[in-house]
Parts: structure tokens; C-alpha cells; sequence
């Protein structure tokens, strides 16, 4: 299987989605002629035409609330914020029109659009570029929510989310876009949304993360192996909404173990709900409380030695882990 | 911060409860489990278990009085700090508001099962577990499941908490099994080994104090050390007994009557009560109780104990319905199945052990009651029948009776009162 980036997978799933599908349009700040802030759309104005790859004016909620009137019509735009932080200004055309249009037509018009862009932070970008609204987005019934780890998640969700007939919410990393994966070159292959993924087997721990997360509890995992004879399953959701909560149980009543991670605020988290979900279904498989690691609970620090240490990170994790399995 | 206990609700339909007696008393250090106090309701007198870990600082109800539900009947604290009394409840007849209103005000330790309301994560306030055993939620089920006694498991969890290593290291030493006494122990009295045999006659060792034995020993210990007991023994002639049992076992055969002469007794005793009500009663401390209704309880062996299912309201119950319930209640009290009503609120207690070849013996009184029976064996054995030496049949029957409620002259009127209607039985048919 070819090895290319996460940015490339991005890259590929759009390119093969507008090719199979004429409806199939980007739209962002700079996606066309500078081909993306981060280069995902690199060469596709010179391959698919400007009347397929558009660039739109710095106006997050008129060109989002345009993609959501578009897809009512039948076309299924990718709309690319050049940050996910930039979502809020089109809070109302994605949480408010999209989130609730196939609801109150009474199932009369969907809103198949992609909504995507990165979402993250360890680049020293500040506080009002670094959100990580997925808890947010997650909130609102009607929306979906994907935050892919890995290249080949990247490609094969993107192309189930394109395909979706709901709006999708596809949060990105600037710091994965350049990690390395097998990924498949087959344009069909797709990975089904909600579906979450056990990237490491073990037995005395689960670590239930998404994004980035996964890469650092991997990392964790092995030394808790090596170092401390601990056995930890890493557990990707993959998807946020719908939630795979049938393979984050199966995980639970292995191990009895949680530690639950991730890269967003503490406060009403992903992880939040998580643990609230587990100890209603799986409170006698708990033999400890379950943990969380989550980002330090403040605006993003701007400084870089400290805006690492704010994030989760290997050695946050490992902590994490073994107060976990105490 | 002291904890205020409350006058819980100890039965559906109570509103206050009777504070009959102090068990501690200021100044006791008290643990969680103790019982501080007997609370009588408009049901049963029961135990009031202390829920904390500390020192009895201050008792707000002094024993006798009345107290409305919700309302302080105590503190329990560290020693030196100082207590509050606590204002008055509202109205315990307001059942509307008490869902926020309440609570909000006090929300520590304001009721007697404040256990779960701390969270974990306090480990400032560790008193607040009392004497809870910690231990996982899957540690517990594998406990349950396999028989340990987590109480005797040692956690090596964060704080002590027993996690699922402890309990599955306790399975394979074997230690902490919940239940042996029954096992180990019941087997030794008649089983035996062959005669002549040699070696050890049982396996030394010690076994923990069940939860049921420790409330017998307990009770017992404060029935026969703060009750003034006094003993009378009647012999009946139970012949007539015996007789009238045969005939009605025979023509009641088909319809699956089985009368034993404990249902005669049980029947004669509620009989008895009413002839003799003075028996009837309770001890309160200040004041006696004088109760309406005879509620004959027995007692029934368990292998790790005994326990004193009720016929309620035996007085107003033919015999055949008294000996169906005596039936049944003796079967799930066997099975362990018998509920909180069906094994309180008796006022009158029958112990018998006639089936063992007792001739007679003097039980101790169960706590409320003012008196117990103690039933032994018909005996085979010559009496004197108009001038004449013949073979005749006897049972002894014996009265243990709690002196501040019952003098020596009321206990042998009950008695005569029990001798009569049983030499007379067909009087419990009527």
C-alpha cells in the first residue's frame, strides 16, 4: 500500500469524491489559486476547474451559510475553514440551519455538506486559533462529527462524509497533516462513519481518544508495556457523532480499566460524556474510577514550551495511565 | 463538623417515632454499625444504627419522648467539638417539599445513609466513609459472586480500596469465604464420625462473627444483663392435646390439614395473652406499653443462627390459619427469604425445643417483649389420674418473664391461663 501523508489522504479522498461525483465542490478561503493555507488542495484548481474548486471571500458565515443553501439544492459542497476556530462565526448557519433543516422539513431536504479544517492546537497560533470544538458540535443532534488520527482514517472518512446525506463536521490537525501512513488507493474504499477503531490490543488498561490523542497514547502504550508491565488498549473513536459505544464497552469489560484523553477543554468534554455513558452501563466492570486526561483547562498559552505541556502529550498520558491502573 | 442523626423513617407509615432507649450514651465512642438507640414506631422497635465514626457528643431526645421524623435525635463527631442543637423541623406531616427544600439546607450527614453523597475525590474528608468498606463496583460483584466476605480483604488500591487483584487473590488463599460458619460448623453436632474413631474432633480455627450472630449476641447479652428475668414452670397433661391433634390431622387429612402441637401452642398463647393481657407489654423506660394485639413470634434454627418469624394478630386467627402461616413464615425463614415485617413486631415469643427431647428449659426474653415460652418434650411417664398410678402424658411448659413489666403472679396466671385452654383444646377451635 502506497505511504503518503495525512494532508495527501485528505488530498486524495477529495479528488477522487469530485471526480466520481459532479455535485462535488470545495469551497474555503485560499483553497483554490493559493491551493489551501495548508496546502491540502494542492494541484485540484489545475485539475478539476475553478467551477469546481472556488475560493470564497474571508466571511466564514456568508460562504457557509451559502454551502448550506447549496446542499439543500442537491449540490454537496466540502467547505474548508482555514481554522475550525473561525466555526463560531458561522455559528448559526452550521448549528442552527444545517444542524436542524432535515428535522423541520420533516425529512423533506437534507444538508449534505462537508464541513472541514483543521482543529487543534501545538503550534503557538494563540488562543482564538486553537479551538477544539467538537464537544460543541456534538451538542447539536443533526450534526456528525469525525476527527480522523491517521492518514488512511483521514481518507476513507472523508469519503463516507462526502457521501453522507447529513452535514458532517471533519476536524483536522495542522500537526498530523504531515504523519506519515499506509493508505489504500482504492476509490472505493471507504471507513463507515461511526465505527471506532482499536489501534493497540491489551488488557489492563483502555484508553478510549480520538485525533491527534491517538498518536500520543500509542506512544504511552508501548512505554507502559516496556516499563511498568502495563497492558493498554487504545481505543479511536474515530467518529464523535455517532458515537461507537459499543466498541468502547466491549474495551471497558475487558480491562476495568478507563482513562479517556483528550485534546479539548475539560469542562463538558467529549470525555465527560464518555465517562458519564460508562459508569451508566458498565458500573460493576469498573474496578477504579475512570480518568481523563484533557487540555489544561485555560484560553491556549501562547508560549511554546508551556502550550506543550497544556496539550496532552506522552508523558501526560503515562501519568495519566498509571494513576488509571493504581 | 458534627453529624446530625436524624429520626429516620422506619417503617411506611410513621410520622414520629417513640425514642424507647439509649443504647450509648454521651461521651461513647461509637462506630459505624453500633446501635446508638431503640426506636419504637407505630410498627415494631427496631435498632437505630450509627452510620458514622466517632464520639457520641450530645443526645437531643432524651429516651421516652416522642420525636418527629427528620427531627435530631443526636451528634456524632470528633471529641471536644462542639454541637449546635439543631433547629426544630417543620412539621413532619408536610411530605410536599421535602424533595429540595430540605436538603439544601443541610446537605451533609442529614440523613442516616449520607454514604454516596461525597464524592471520591475528597480525600479531605476521608471520615465521611465512616466504616464503608472501599471497594470497586466490579470488585463487589466478583465478591458477591464468589462468596467473600470483603470486610476481611485487605485493599491495595488508592486509600485502601479493594480492587478485583485483592478479591481474586483471596479466592485462591481461600481466605475471607463469607458463610463458612454454616458450612464448617453445622456439620459437627449429630453426624459424627465412627465410634472409636481417633485424630482431632474438628479442625481448630476461627471463624468470623456473622451479622446474625452478632445481633443474637448482642441482643442476648443485653436481654440477660439488663432484664430482670424470673422463671415459673407448669407441667400440662397433654393427652387431650395429643388426642384432639390426632383426630383433626385424620379428618382434615384430604384437605391437607397438618396441625403441630407448636400451632397449638402458638393458638393457646394468643388465647393465653388475651386472658392474661398484662403480658402483653413492653418495657419503655419511662412507661409501659400495654399492647392490643397478640403477636406471637417463634423461634426458628437456622444453621448459622436463629431467627423469630411473626404470626401477627394470632388472637384473631383460627388455628388452622395460625399453623398455615407458622408453616410458611418457618419456610422462608429456613430459605432466608423472610422480610423485615414478617420477623419484627412481635409481642410474644415461643421457643421450642421439644422436637430435641428437652424436657424444659428457660429461654431468655426477646427484646421488647416482657416474656418468652420455652416449650419441652411430651414426656411419657406415669401420673396420678383420679387416685390411680396410669401412663400418662406431659409437657412442660416455662415462662421466662421480664420482672418490670410482669410479676411473679401475673406470669403464673398466664400460665395457668395456657395450662387451661390446652388441657382443654378444643376451646382454640371456637
Amino acid at each position: 500500500m502506497p505511504v503518503i501523508t495525512y494532508r495527501e489522504a485528505i488530498r486524495a479522498a477529495l479528488s477522487e469524491e469530485i471526480e466520481r461525483d459532479e455535485n462535488v465542490v470545495l469551497l474555503g478561503e485560499e483553497v483554490a489559486n493559493f491551493h489551501g493555507a495548508y496546502k491540502v488542495s494542492d494541484g485540484l484548481l489545475e485539475k478539476f476547474g475553478p467551477k469546481r474548486i472556488v475560493d470564497t471571500p474571508i466571511s466564514e458565515a456568508g460562504f457557509i451559510g451559502m454551502g448550506v443553501g447549496a446542499s439543500m439544492l442537491g449540490i454537496r459542497p466540502v467547505m474548508e475553514l482555514m481554522f475550525w476556530s473561525f466555526y463560531s462565526v458561522a455559528f448559526d448557519q452550521i448549528l442552527n440551519n444545517a444542524a436542524n433543516v432535515r428535522y423541520m422539513s420533516g425529512g423533506l431536504i437534507n444538508c449534505p455538506i462537508v464541513i472541514r479544517g483543521p482543529a487543534n492546537g501545538g503550534t503557538n497560533v494563540g488562543a482564538t486559533h486553537s479551538h477544539t470544538p467538537e464537544n460543541v458540535l456534538a451538542n447539536h443532534p443533526g450534526i456528525k462529527v469525525v476527527v480522523p488520527a491517521t492518514a488512511a482514517d483521514a481518507k476513507g472518512l472523508l469519503k463516507s462524509a462526502i457521501r453522507d446525506n447529513d452535514p458532517v463536521m471533519f476536524l483536522e490537525n495542522t500537526i498530523l497533516y504531515g504523519e506519515k501512513g499506509e493508505v489504500s488507493d482504492d476509490p472505493n474504499l471507504l471507513i463507515p462513519l461511526g465505527l471506532a477503531d482499536v489501534k493497540r490490543q491489551g488488557t489492563d488498561l483502555t484508553i478510549i481518544t480520538y485525533g491527534r490523542s491517538v498518536l500520543h497514547s500509542l506512544v504511552a502504550a508501548d512505554i507502559l508495556e516496556k516499563e511498568h508491565d502495563v497492558s493498554v488498549e487504545v481505543v479511536d473513536l474515530r467518529t464523535i457523532r455517532p458515537l461507537d459505544f459499543d466498541t468502547v464497552l466491549a474495551s471497558v469489560k475487558k480491562t476495568h480499566r478507563v482513562l479517556i484523553v483528550e485534546e479539548q477543554k475539560p469542562f463538558a468534554s467529549v470525555g465527560s460524556q464518555l465517562a458519564f455513558m460508562i459508569q451508566r452501563e458498565a458500573f460493576d466492570e469498573l474496578d477504579g474510577p475512570i480518568h481523563r486526561l484533557a487540555t489544561i483547562d485555560a484560553p491556549a498559552f501562547y508560549s511554546p514550551p508551556v502550550e506543550v505541556e497544556q496539550l496532552p502529550n506522552p508523558q501526560r498520558v503515562l501519568k495519566a495511565a498509571l494513576a488509571a491502573v493504581a | 463538623m458534627a453529624n446530625i442523626i436524624e429520626m429516620p423513617k422506619l417503617s411506611d407509615t410513621m410520622t414520629v417515632g417513640t425514642l424507647v432507649k439509649w443504647l450509648k450514651k454521651e461521651g461513647d465512642v461509637v462506630k459505624s454499625g453500633d446501635m446508638l438507640a431503640e426506636v419504637e414506631t407505630d410498627k415494631a422497635t427496631m435498632e437505630l444504627e450509627c452510620f458514622f465514626d466517632g464520639t457520641l457528643l450530645k443526645i437531643f431526645s432524651p429516651a421516652g419522648s416522642q420525636v418527629a421524623l427528620g427531627a435530631a435525635l443526636c451528634a456524632v463527631g470528633k471529641p471536644g467539638e462542639t454541637v449546635e442543637t439543631p433547629a426544630p423541623k417543620a412539621a413532619p406531616a408536610a411530605e410536599a417539599p421535602k424533595a429540595d427544600a430540605p436538603r439544601q439546607e443541610a446537605p451533609p450527614a442529614s440523613t442516616p445513609a449520607p454514604v454516596a453523597a461525597q464524592p471520591t475525590a475528597a480525600p479531605s474528608a476521608p471520615a465521611s466513609f465512616g466504616d464503608r468498606i472501599k471497594i470497586s463496583p466490579l470488585a463487589k460483584k466478583l465478591a458477591t459472586e464468589k462468596g467473600i466476605d470483603a470486610s476481611l480483604v485487605t485493599g491495595s488500591g488508592p486509600h485502601g480500596r479493594i480492587v478485583r487483584e485483592d478479591i481474586l487473590a483471596a479466592e485462591k488463599s481461600g481466605s475471607a469465604k463469607a458463610g463458612s460458619t454454616s458450612k464448617s460448623g453445622g456439620a459437627s453436632s449429630f453426624a459424627g464420625g465412627a465410634v472409636g474413631a481417633k485424630g482431632p474432633i474438628q479442625q481448630e480455627r476461627t471463624v468470623a462473627v456473622s451479622t446474625m450472630r452478632g445481633v443474637i449476641a448482642k441482643r442476648l447479652l443485653e436481654s440477660k444483663t439488663t432484664i430482670p428475668h424470673f422463671y415459673l414452670d407448669i407441667e400440662i397433661d397433654a393427652e387431650p392435646l395429643l388426642a384432639l391433634r390426632e383426630q383433626l390431622n385424620k379428618g382434615l387429612e384430604k384437605a391437607g390439614v397438618k396441625l403441630s402441637v407448636n400451632d397449638f401452642i402458638l393458638k393457646g398463647s394468643a388465647e393465653a395473652l388475651r386472658r392474661v393481657p398484662d403480658v402483653n407489654a413492653a418495657w419503655e423506660g419511662t412507661q409501659i406499653r400495654y399492647l392490643a394485639a397478640a403477636h406471637v413470634s417463634f423461634a426458628v434454627a437456622l444453621p448459622d443462627g436463629l431467627i423469630t418469624p411473626v404470626v401477627k394478630d394470632a388472637h384473631d386467627k383460627s388455628i388452622f390459619q395460625v399453623s398455615a402461616e407458622a408453616k410458611s413464615l418457618g419456610k422462608l425463614a429456613k430459605d432466608k427469604k423472610l422480610k423485615p415485617d414478617q420477623f419484627t413486631g412481635g409481642t410474644f415469643c415461643v421457643s421450642n425445643l421439644g422436637m430435641m427431647g428437652i424436657p424444659k428449659f428457660y429461654p431468655i426474653i426477646n427484646p421488647p417483649n416482657a416474656a418468652i415460652l420455652g416449650v419441652g418434650t411430651t414426656v411419657t411417664k406415669p401420673v396420678v389420674k383420679n387416685g390411680q398410678i396410669v401412663v400418662g402424658q406431659t409437657l412442660t411448659l416455662t415462662l421466662s418473664a421480664d420482672h418490670r413489666v410482669v410479676d411473679g403472679a401475673v406470669g403464673a396466671q398466664f400460665l395457668a391461663a395456657l395450662k387451661a385452654v390446652l388441657e382443654s383444646p378444643a376451646l382454640l377451635l371456637v
